[in-house]
């Protein structure tokens, strides 16, 4: 066969090797997601994040608006700190609720952002002062039952 | 005498174990000797390309047609399943994630190693019977900088390729499958495909395997036929070996990997 046609098709193959691997790059996996948008860091400190992980979506109104950078915990308040990479696009009030919320029973964990009405906006590195920490399913069952067992006696010694 | 036929049963194992630590060694060597012969071919480009086409674009038919099926019955099976559960959603990510981290190197490498290993093997095999490696020897041509480091290096460069295209098509045969045929939802197919793979653990692992596997298969293939005897049947035993060996390494190394890649993480 002669050389150049060896070569031509040497060439397309290895074209569309390197396309195969920019598609599972691209549009398989998220690598534009991570790279492409600008975004800007905020900070948020939560008694218990759960099973929040990284790279958990931050979402306001149900809007993916950013994802989780770092979770640590705070050596001094043993607080969980968690920072959080905002798409430039989004701006949020210095008054923002940030709560840990799971969707569904199963779902995947992420931060819901609820805006508030002051006008003044949190810049890159804030530090969004209003957190709502995750609900442990455990602890809720534990509670629903022990309430049940404190109150439960109380109509029995009410009729005697 | 069952005492002399025990003995001499021990003996021939213990004959065969040394024999195959002594074939480890000398690959390993050989190995090295590639590596050290590689500068050379790699500066006649022209050596390494004929190699990729041999080894790459001739395999390119049977890498993307498996890729289809495997992809098609992933998501016919996957779906199945998953929708027990009501889980029928993440039918993407549950095929792109099989597909990029395991099958599409660990099969692209089985079928690598039969469809292109296995002709490494016989043509070096069958250029050592007619004597064509010592005529170049007497010709003060190197073969190892010649004809096995091109074969070698070829085949290392396709394996990748094939095996992203590998994945790649079984994504696509997913998708015609899961939401052409089943009725998936096409959005939560390439959203949640999206949201559940990541680049850098799952793309990258996927590809250093394939990369592994190639070296591996490459280097038994060039050595199976380096080292076969210069009979018919010999060559016909080490293009075999070549395959059997090969398969078996891609096998075992992709357990060795996985454990390192994916438990080796931890807690994410």
């Amino acid at each position: 066969m002669n050389r150049t046609t060896i070569d031509f098709w040497v060439g397309i193959f290895v074209l569309i090797g390197i396309g195969a691997v920019v598609f599972l790059a691209l549009r398989v996996g998220n690598l534009t997601s991570l790279t492409t948008t600008p975004s800007y860091r905020l900070e948020a400190h939560f008694d218990n994040i759960g099973g929040l992980k990284l790279r958990a979506p931050v979402k306001a109104a149900g809007v993916a608006v950013g994802r989780v950078d770092r979770i640590q915990l705070d050596p001094r308040s043993y607080e969980a700190v968690v920072t959080m990479r905002i798409d430039n696009g989004y701006q949020f009030s210095k008054d923002t609720i940030a709560s840990i919320l799971t969707s569904g029973l199963l779902g995947e964990v992420y931060i819901g952002l609820a805006v508030g009405g002051d006008p003044q906006m949190l810049a890159d590195g804030g530090q969004i002062g209003k957190t709502q920490s995750a609900v442990v399913l455990e602890k809720l069952i534990s509670q629903f039952m022990f309430d049940k067992a404190s109150s439960a006696p109380a109509p029995a010694g009410a009729a005697k | 005498m069952p005492a002399d036929a025990l003995g001499r049963g021990v003996r021939r194992l213990g004959a065969g174990t040394i024999n195959a630590v002594v074939r480890i060694g000398y690959a390993a060597r050989f190995f090295v000797a590639i590596l050290t012969h590689s500068p050379q071919s790699i500066l006649r480009v022209g050596l390494t390309t004929r190699e990729i086409y041999f080894a790459g674009v001739l395999s390119l038919v049977i890498i993307l047609l498996s890729g289809l099926f495997v992809g098609m019955v992933l998501a016919l099976q996957g779906f199945d399943v998953l929708e027990k559960y009501g889980a029928g959603d993440s039918l993407g990510v549950f095929v792109a994630l099989s597909l990029v981290r395991e099958l599409g190197p660990v099969v692209a490498g089985l079928l690598f190693a039969s469809r292109a290993g296995s002709a490494i093997t016989a043509e070096i095999g069958l250029m050592k019977t007619t004597d064509q490696l010592a005529a170049m020897e007497m010709m003060a041509v190197d073969p190892l900088s010649r004809i096995v480091a091109p074969r070698f290096w070829g085949g290392v460069i396709s394996m990748p390729l094939l095996a992203a295209l590998f994945s790649v098509m079984g994504v696509f045969g997913a998708y015609i499958v899961g939401v052409r045929l089943i009725g998936a939802d096409s959005g939560t197919f390439w959203g949640n495909m999206r949201a559940g793979v990541g680049f850098w653990p799952d793309i990258t692992n996927g590809i250093i395997k394939s990369c592994v596997f190639g070296v591996a298969v490459c280097l038994i293939a060039v050595f199976e036929g380096y080292t076969a005897k210069p009979t018919a049947e010999g060559v016909a035993t080490a293009t075999t070996r070549t395959v059997v060996i090969g398969s078996l390494a891609i096998l075992a190394l992709d357990f060795v990997l996985t454990v390192f890649m994916f438990r080796g993480m931890g807690a994410k």
